[in-house]
């Protein structure tokens, strides 16, 4: 047996019986047949199972839902009982029940609807507890007499939902009645269209056949009351629209729009009181009918963004703990907090303020910042930034900037105003409208020229028909239909696309850069390899099991099934960055930097010091141990590049991109993992501000469109300033609500997918707009000729749209790969 | 012919009464959600909620 090269043992995985991933060695419990891979998922499983709530696991594994690890952050939620937010998020109805909607990470099938929806059952006083699958929204309602939302939330959290205010309770509302009434004019426009094309099939086939005067004046008088109500009750939008952007002076699709129906109104009305001409109400009504279609679905698109954004408040800490001067701490909303103010900051929780330590020692987590996970050490006179947390001990905090003003503020302040400018005013479609203004009146006053010979009455009728046909109703259905089609593939694969406006830009390849820390790699430290003497492997965890520091942590982790024997460590002396020292099993055994060794007088061994060194070049950590005074072992520990980096890289360099890395790491550790993954040294970036990386979008912005992909606050505004941002964590984080895309699971390889559904996407749309300007174009050709009767219009017109929604869902867009269902 | 002058007011009607329904069941929320209501129904009667009752006050 040969212990360097034996390979890292996979089958013997045990798995989490909460979310089922693997557990890491160091949290494995000998013996027990209860594995938890994180302390979330333990305080999950326990909360369901002392609940009686344990049907959730069976209800998991026959609805076939995938699991998911828990959420929770432990959090106390008391901010949710404070005044300011019971003012925004809470609303009392009549009978005294108070009712919040809450956004919930983590919900993902339907045994979380079961177990969410089961929650009045444990506490007592909330009644209603109705989950929206589709947005992770969970509405509560309770009587405040006996439940408060904080409980209710705590609960939630245990269970492993984390929650978050889903907004603003008034915003909720106007939107839910914006999103009914839609529905409603969509209803009614529908059937009001139906009913004018019945009426229409009778006075075509009347026509040809012969009708009886009479009837035929009241089924006209009939179909203008059904085509007028289509018009000035559901179609009254398409000219507020067009007045708005009469207004702004801008384009807008709804201009051309406003102008057929108002043309052919007016036409049809004249001609059904004088009783003879062409009446086109079936066509304007179905007009109406589809045109609220596809506003409808394009409503669904941008709501997506603007969800994210919202979320994106959710983040920063509402509430702190400020001392006074008495030195009592006080629970105060964020925005009562001046600078000056001391703030305590306790153990799990993220510090609300920047500012300057100014008692205790503890450990940082400052990852939202700086997208490096490994904790930090800090005590007094140390700066921390907003949103840092406070991993291991309370400490205090002179509050030097509060809320817009700190470094997490203004990050998502820039996010803010640059996603708002990019949901865009004008869409092509909007752009076309112009255009299409410009050439349908010139071609209806031409018409009108062409026939002004042949009488006035046949001049306005050709006019007439020509403005009424060339209305752009299939151009304003191609667009949103092929982009909310798109995007629910999309959404199917693990990917959710917030629009598909910029899907331009990558049509042609360009610049992909990708941040390292937790998207080309896992994020997080783990142990790689152990050179040397892997006896010693055990001994050295045994050595560190009572050791709280990071790296300690993940040496001190061990595999029981395979190590069963328990050592004797005895004479334990821990050095303050340097290692540890101590007996075991009667050998001195000593793990730490080079300097330890050095100051211990350890004999060297070139072989594995020039083995250390090589590693250390990679950007690994290496531990050196010593047993009995020689150097005897090297434990490499880094963050593992991620197993489907390589290939995704290669798939994005042949299909034509150029692909690099920013990166607020070390430049040498970044060169080395771009050297592993083949990337060329001038496009790895390394010591990367957020700041810079921004600055980094920019400048290769200039020559090529650039895709960014990124986790975490600190990529943000470099992905809120790409031609596409890509996030490739789901949750609610600022990644968030400045990317364009973001990755349900974390799977770079989707990244290729979206890519090329994306370029498919913007060819579709663009086959969909060419067909139904070809039809406008046969339409009105017909119309000029003076060949178009109401009858062509009224066949014509269905067809096209027909067409362009049958190109649209069957459009090759986004494919899920054969392997998911 | 002039059963044509009962028919139509009548299939009007009845249009006018289908679009009333479905702007009640807007109104009561019931188009709000379209998704979580097919994983419900999956559920054993004794696991659920009652969501109905739940939903009847106004």
């Amino acid at each position: 047996m040969n212990p360097v090269t034996e390979p890292r043992p996979v089958a013997t995985r045990v798995r989490c019986i909460h979310c089922g991933l693997p557990v890491p060695k160091g949290l494995v419990e000998p013996g027990s047949d209860r594995q938890f891979c994180c302390n979330a998922c333990r305080t999950a499983w326990t909360a369901i199972n002392s609940t009686g709530m344990s049907e959730y696991y069976a209800l998991r594994e026959r609805l076939g839902g995938d699991a998911q690890p828990a959420k929770s952050d432990g959090g106390q939620y008391e901010e949710f009982s404070d005044a300011g937010f019971r003012a925004r998020h809470i609303q009392t109805d009549p009978q005294g029940i108070e009712r919040c909607e809450l956004y919930l990470e983590g919900v993902h099938c339907a045994a979380c609807v079961w177990l969410v929806e089961r929650t009045p059952m444990v506490i007592d006083g909330l009644v209603e507890s109705r989950l929206d699958l589709g947005r992770a929204v969970v509405s509560l309602a309770w009587d405040p007499a006996r439940a408060d939302l904080s409980t209710i939330a705590q609960t939630l959290d245990h269970f492993g939902y984390r929650a978050h205010p889903a907004g603003r309770s008034s915003q909720l509302r106007a939107r839910r009645e914006a999103d009914r009434e839609a529905l409603i004019r969509i209803a009614i426009a529908g059937a009001l269209a139906g009913n004018a094309m019945l009426l229409a099939i009778a006075l075509y086939a009347g026509m040809f056949e012969g009708m009886d005067e009479g009837i035929r004046f009241g089924f006209r008088m009939l179909s203008a009351a059904l085509g007028t109500a289509s018009v000035l009750w559901p179609g009254r939008v398409f000219f507020r629209g067009a007045l708005g952007a009469i207004r702004a002076r801008t384009w807008h699709l709804d201009m051309p729009i406003a102008l057929a129906l108002s043309i052919g109104l007016v036409a049809g009305l004249v001609n059904a009181i004088r009783n003879s001409g062409e009446i086109y109400f079936d066509s304007i009504s179905l007009l109406v009918f589809l045109l609220l279609c596809g506003r409808w679905f394009q409503q669904r698109g941008h709501r997506t963004a603007a969800d994210a954004l919202d979320l994106l408040f959710a983040l920063t800490p509402s509430a702190a703990h400020v001392v006074d001067d008495a030195g009592t701490v006080v629970e105060m909303a964020i925005d009562s907090v001046e600078p000056g103010m001391t703030v305590e900051v306790r153990a799990g929780e993220a510090c609300p303020v920047d500012g300057v330590i100014i008692s205790g020692m503890t450990t940082l987590d400052e990852s939202i910042l700086t997208g490096e996970s490994r904790p930090v050490r800090a005590g007094q006179g140390d700066r921390l930034a907003a949103g840092t947390v406070n991993l291991s001990a309370p400490i205090r905090v002179i509050a030097e900037a509060v809320g817009d003003k700190t470094r997490l503020g203004m990050v998502m302040r820039d996010i803010e105003r640059h996603a708002r400018e990019h949901t865009p005013v004008v869409g092509q479609a909007d752009r076309l409208a112009g255009w299409f203004i410009a050439c349908v009146v010139m071609l209806a006053g031409v018409t009108f020229l062409i026939w002004a010979r042949s009488g006035v009455e046949a001049a306005f009728a050709h006019a007439t028909a020509l403005l009424i046909v060339s209305c752009p109703c299939a151009l304003a259905l191609a667009t949103p239909l092929v982009t909310a089609v798109a995007i629910g593939r999309a959404a199917k694969m693990g990917m959710l696309i917030k629009g598909a406006d910029e899907f331009e830009s990558v049509v042609r390849p360009g610049v992909v850069l990708f941040d390292k820390t937790g998207t080309l790699t896992i994020g997080r430290f783990t142990k790689l390899d152990w050179i040397g003497d892997r006896q010693l492997e055990s001994k050295v965890a045994a050595l560190e099991a009572g050791s709280m520091h990071p790296i300690a942590r993940l040496l001190a982790e061990r595999d029981p099934a395979r190590e069963p024997v328990q050592h004797h460590v005895e004479a334990v002396d821990h050095r303050v960055g340097l290692g540890v020292v101590g007996m075991v099993d009667g050998h001195r055994l000593a793990a730490g930097s080079l300097e330890l060794m050095h100051a211990l007088g350890v004999k060297p061994n070139h072989d594995l010091e020039q083995q250390a060194e090589a590693r250390a070049k990679l950007g690994h950590t290496v531990v050196f141990v010593a047993q009995d005074g020689t150097l005897a072992a090297v434990a490499v520990l880094g963050d593992e590049l991620r197993s489907e980096s390589a290939s995704t890289v290669d798939r994005l360099r042949s299909a034509g991109w150029r692909v690099g890395i920013v990166s607020g790491d070390r430049q040498d550790v970044v060169d080395a993992v771009a050297d592993t993954l083949g990337i060329e040294p001038e496009m790895a970036h390394g010591g990367m501000s957020p700041t810079a990386k921004a600055e980094c979008v920019e400048r290769h912005k200039k020559n090529s469109p650039v895709v960014m992909v990124g986790d975490g606050v600190n990529d943000a505004s470099a992905l809120v300033r790409a031609s596409f941002g890509v996030a490739v964590r789901g949750g609610a984080e600022a990644s968030l609500a400045a990317a364009h895309a973001y990755f349900l699971r974390p799977d770079l390889g989707l990244l290729p997918d979206l890519i090329r559904g994306a370029g498919r996407t913007v060819a579709a749309i663009k086959l969909c707009l060419g067909v139904s300007l070809g039809y406008n174009v046969i339409a009105a050709g017909l119309a000029m000729a003076g060949v178009l009767s109401p009858l062509v219009a009224a066949v014509l017109m269905p067809v096209s749209s027909l067409t362009v929604l049958g190109l649209a869902l069957h459009a090759r867009t986004f494919e899920a790969p054969e392997s998911s269902r | 012919m002039s059963v044509l002058w009962i028919v139509i007011p009548m299939a009007l009607l009845l249009a006018a009464i289908g679009v009333a329904a479905f702007m009640w069941t807007v109104k009561t929320g019931q188009m709000d959600d379209l998704e979580t209501p097919a994983t419900r129904i999956l559920f054993d009667d004794d696991d659920v909620t009652s969501p109905d009752e739940t939903d009847a006050v106004p």
